[in-house]
């Protein structure tokens, strides 16, 4: 028996939208069956990893908190794959525009000013851009493969947050904790609204999506990505430039990439630490995908995984697990979304029989 | 059905009934069909007509929805392409399967048994292709070869499994009447040694040229099964398309009006190792005219076009001229605002996006030239859907262009009628230059015919065209003016009516007898 993928001739308009659906139903059923076989009751386990967190008004502010960064990454990767460069080091732009936009609130602690917010976002936007010029240059310049060049810079910027909080920008007064300075209350990102600790990263990621969601869907420049993604050749045709779009692509995502960096630090953390970030440029790949490209679905993705994240915390007070299940049960979730979104595309074959047999039978 | 009179078990094939339906529409409709051991048999029909649907079937690429297929005798269920090929059938597709980034040796031994070396494999290859006129080399990246080599590879790969039935998908569609007749003996040669070929073509010279026997299909059904050299080309051509083909009127397009077009010693080096160095190209085309181009795939053609269209600059601005204004180093946008309009030789991925609709495939090549219709919002740039999708509209209209729904992705349109389309995308604007790669290569003849007289007529309305194409017929049918292009030199212009097929294919071989131009005996 053979099992072959066939492109369907039409694509079902009902089950393109049912499909996330029917993914995070399966995942309920088989994150259950997997609770259960832990000896866990399914349906307490379900409740505190999906709705508890959506239950309290403070829980929810912490899935905002999670989602900004993942959402306002992923956007800014979703027109990067979408025009076909394979930017994987949104991770390094997020340090570095953390780092970028953290010049003024460590180095130049004495200004205070209204000026120093807004200064910080446009410094961490521009170290994030600059980080992914890198390899932008290269595989514009040198055509060297983006993807290894940006993967490899996300451990140089690692390691430069790492020196930087341990060396040169350590708080003099920390007690020597690798940390620096804590911000100034004119450097920190304030709370969307009263009720809780969400920060303007959030209403950040929802406009980038909208405007990045605009562009793709009604202008020339949305067009162009699309056309360079699909066929360079097509695209030289229309008179655009490859060369433009990965330097376009390449900085547009460092650019949100970094200022989701820097309004994590001044909105959450609040100082430079060693580590900053627990992936979200890598989980924030997963988001781009899980949303389609599509920046308004990349909406709706980073709160899901920001939900995974949040009801894993939950459940391992709770039901007293470790952390594994949680990373098998955000791996059901990949798995189902990503098989529903194929099985709309093609439909499964099953050849029974056996073809050397048959072929064997035909000659002989 | 298997035979007229002949007993099933001597043939090599007989297909009966068979039919493929796509949701209720019929590819395929009850088809029947056999071929025997030892011969050339035709597969006649227009784009769209079945053929391709049946060969599929026959080659396991498609599961047929009823019917049968009897190979040598016993039913058989071809269930994949290598169940094919251990049958023994053999196939060369119109659209190459091939990696582009592998080499000829490493293309073939993907459809081998693994666990045969590669440098066996090209040894085979390099010997096989010699031993049938059809020289290659196994170390040469596919994408450095022109269509007509990659054609080859196809055919060794196929002949590699030593299959006892090769299909062949319109094989000549890209050689020249060399390179054809080069193909054509190796077709006797195989026929001689007891194997069949199924040979798709819409060429009717050719096939009643060395067919044997012909099947005709139209709109998925068979219309005649016949001897081609017992018809005319007309009455196979009434079988094909149910009504005779248009004749390609080039008259009143001779009158010479202004230079429109003009390259001056134009040389450009190539981009990549193996693609041809442009040398001293001087052309003139003027309003009035159509001058084309004829020369053997892979001689610079796709390199003329670049730096004709600006797809890929000069470095000199005054090499390449449109209507007297310098433009070598401009880009192609620029060009098309000065007037001129390009059709690529590739359909898919260079003049069309496959996955893209046809209004969008619009816009991909007038997003500039037709800025103020299309795009609004100023520096934003927004498109104006319900205009492009109007234009689109009314090309499909004028072009005759058929396909299914309002605004399908370019990729569901046969390549006749997205060819129609990619032509009717530029005559919509009435461009006063039109440079054209290969425009009816792969199509059907109602549309080549079409398309050409389109062309035709766009020189009468007083525009100059440039037409490059491999396809003698086309050069004949369409020219005004002649040149041929043979490594990347361009041969003398000269009137259509001064040259024979013979003198044309000296040419080719770079046998110019080169009385230099006025112009070049000015430089110098």
């Amino acid at each position: 028996m053979r099992i072959e993928l066939e492109r369907r001739a039409g694509v079902s308009k009902l089950f393109s939208i049912l499909s996330p659906f029917i993914a995070l139903g399966l995942t309920l059923i088989f994150g259950g069956i997997m609770f259960m076989m832990l000896g866990k009751d399914p349906i307490a386990a379900l409740y505190s990893f999906f709705i508890e967190p959506l239950t309290e008004v403070w829980s929810l502010h912490e899935l905002a908190i999670k989602a900004a960064p993942l959402i306002l990454i992923a956007v800014g990767l979703s027109v990067c794959y979408r025009s076909n460069n394979w930017n994987i080091g949104a991770e390094g732009q997020f340090i570095m525009g953390a780092i970028a936009g953290s010049i003024l609130p460590v180095v130049f602690y004495e200004w205070q000013s209204p000026l120093v917010l807004p200064l910080m976002m446009l410094l961490g936007m521009l170290g994030g851009a600059l980080f992914a010029g890198i390899p932008a240059f290269l595989k514009a310049h040198l055509n060297t493969n983006e993807i290894l060049t940006s993967l490899m810079l996300v451990y140089v910027a690692q390691l430069f947050l790492d020196w930087l909080v341990r060396g040169p920008w350590r708080n003099p007064g920390g007690m020597n904790f690798p940390e620096t300075r804590t911000f100034d209350a004119t450097a920190i990102l304030p709370e969307m609204i009263a009720s809780g600790r969400a920060h303007w990263g959030f209403g950040f990621a929802i406009i980038a999506a909208i405007l990045v969601w605009f562009m793709m869907r009604y202008t020339l420049k949305g067009f162009e990505i699309t056309v360079l993604g699909q066929s360079q050749r097509a695209g030289r045709f229309a008179g655009f430039s490859s060369r433009k779009m990965i330097w376009f692509s390449m900085l547009l995502s460092g650019a949100l990439a970094g200022l989701a960096g820097i309004a994590e630090v001044s909105g959450a953390i609040q100082q430079l630490r060693p580590v900053i970030s627990p992936g979200y440029g890598f989980t924030a790949i997963i988001v781009a995908f899980l949303g389609r490209l599509n920046p308004l679905g990349i909406v709706v993705a980073g709160l899901v995984l920001a939900l995974t994240y949040l009801g894993g915390e939950a459940v391992q007070v709770s039901l007293q697990i470790s952390d594994k299940p949680i990373r098998v049960f955000q791996g059901l979730l990949l798995f189902f979304v990503l098989s529903c979104d194929t099985l709309i595309h093609y439909k499964i074959r099953m050849m029974w029989y056996d073809l050397s047999e048959t072929a064997g039978k035909g000659t002989r | 059905m298997a035979a007229e009179g002949q007993p099933a078990n001597s043939l090599l094939l007989a297909v009966g009934q068979l039919t493929k339906l796509f949701g209720t529409f019929a590819a395929c409709d009850g088809i029947n069909l056999d071929i025997r051991p030892g011969e050339i048999h035709a597969l006649l029909g227009e784009n769209g007509a079945g053929k391709s649907t049946l060969v599929k079937m026959l080659f396991g690429v498609l599961a047929p929805s009823s019917g049968q297929i009897v190979w040598q005798g016993q039913p058989v269920r071809i269930t994949s392409p290598s169940a094919a090929r251990k049958l023994g059938i053999g196939m060369v597709f119109q659209h190459f399967s091939l990696f582009e980034a592998l080499t000829v040796a490493e293309n073939i031994a993907l459809s081998m048994d693994p666990g045969v070396s590669l440098a066996r494999i090209a040894k085979e290859a390099s010997d096989l292709s010699h031993a049938y006129g059809l020289p290659l080399d196994p170390h040469a990246h596919v994408a450095d070869l022109s269509v007509g080599e990659r054609q080859r590879i196809e055919i060794v790969r196929a002949l590699l499994q030593n299959p006892k039935l090769i299909i062949l998908d319109e094989p000549t569609s890209v050689l020249t009447p060399q390179e054809a007749d080069r193909l054509f003996e190796t077709l006797n040669k195989l026929k001689a040694e007891g194997r069949s070929v199924l040979y798709i073509s819409h060429r009717l010279e050719e096939v009643q040229r060395i067919c044997d026997r012909a099947t005709v299909l139209r709109h998925g059904k068979v219309t005649g099964a016949c001897d081609p050299r017992q018809e005319t080309p007309s009455s196979l051509a009434r079988m094909m398309v149910g009504s005779d083909v248009a004749h390609v009127s080039a008259e009143g397009t001779s009158s010479k009006g202004a230079v429109k077009l003009e390259a001056r010693h134009l040389s450009a080096v190539a981009r990549t190792p193996f693609a041809v160095a442009l040398k001293n190209i001087c052309l003139k085309v003027h309003a009035g005219e159509v001058l084309a181009i004829a020369g053997v795939a892979g001689n610079g053609q796709g390199e003329l076009f670049d730096a004709l269209s600006g797809e890929y600059p000069v470095a000199s601005d005054d090499v390449i001229l449109i209507s007297d204004k310098p433009v070598g180093t401009r880009g192609i946008n620029a060009r098309r605002l000065m007037g001129a309009g390009f059709v690529p030789e590739e359909r898919h991925g260079h003049a069309a996006v496959s996955a893209l609709s046809l209004s969008d495939n619009l816009i991909l090549a007038r997003s500039q030239s037709d800025r103020r219709a299309f795009l609004g919002g100023g520096p934003l740039g927004l498109i104006r859907q319900d205009a492009v999708k109007k234009a689109a509209k009314r090309i499909s209209a004028t072009m005759d262009v058929r396909k299914s729904g309002e605004n399908p992705p370019a990729g569901s349109l046969s390549g006749g009628n997205l060819q129609k389309f990619i032509v009717g995308r530029e005559l919509d604007r009435q461009p006063t230059v039109l440079i054209v790669n290969q425009p009816t290569w792969g199509v059907d003849a109602g549309a080549a015919s079409r398309i050409r007289q389109a062309l035709v007529d766009l020189a009468k309305s007083g525009s100059a065209v440039l037409v490059i194409s491999q396809d003698l017929d086309e050069i004949f049918e369409v020219a005004t003016e002649i040149a041929v292009i043979s490594e990347g030199k361009l041969s003398d212009i000269y009137p259509a009516s001064d040259l024979s097929r013979e003198k044309i294919g000296l040419l080719m071989g770079g046998m110019y007898g080169k009385t230099e131009t006025a112009e070049t005996a000015h430089a110098h």
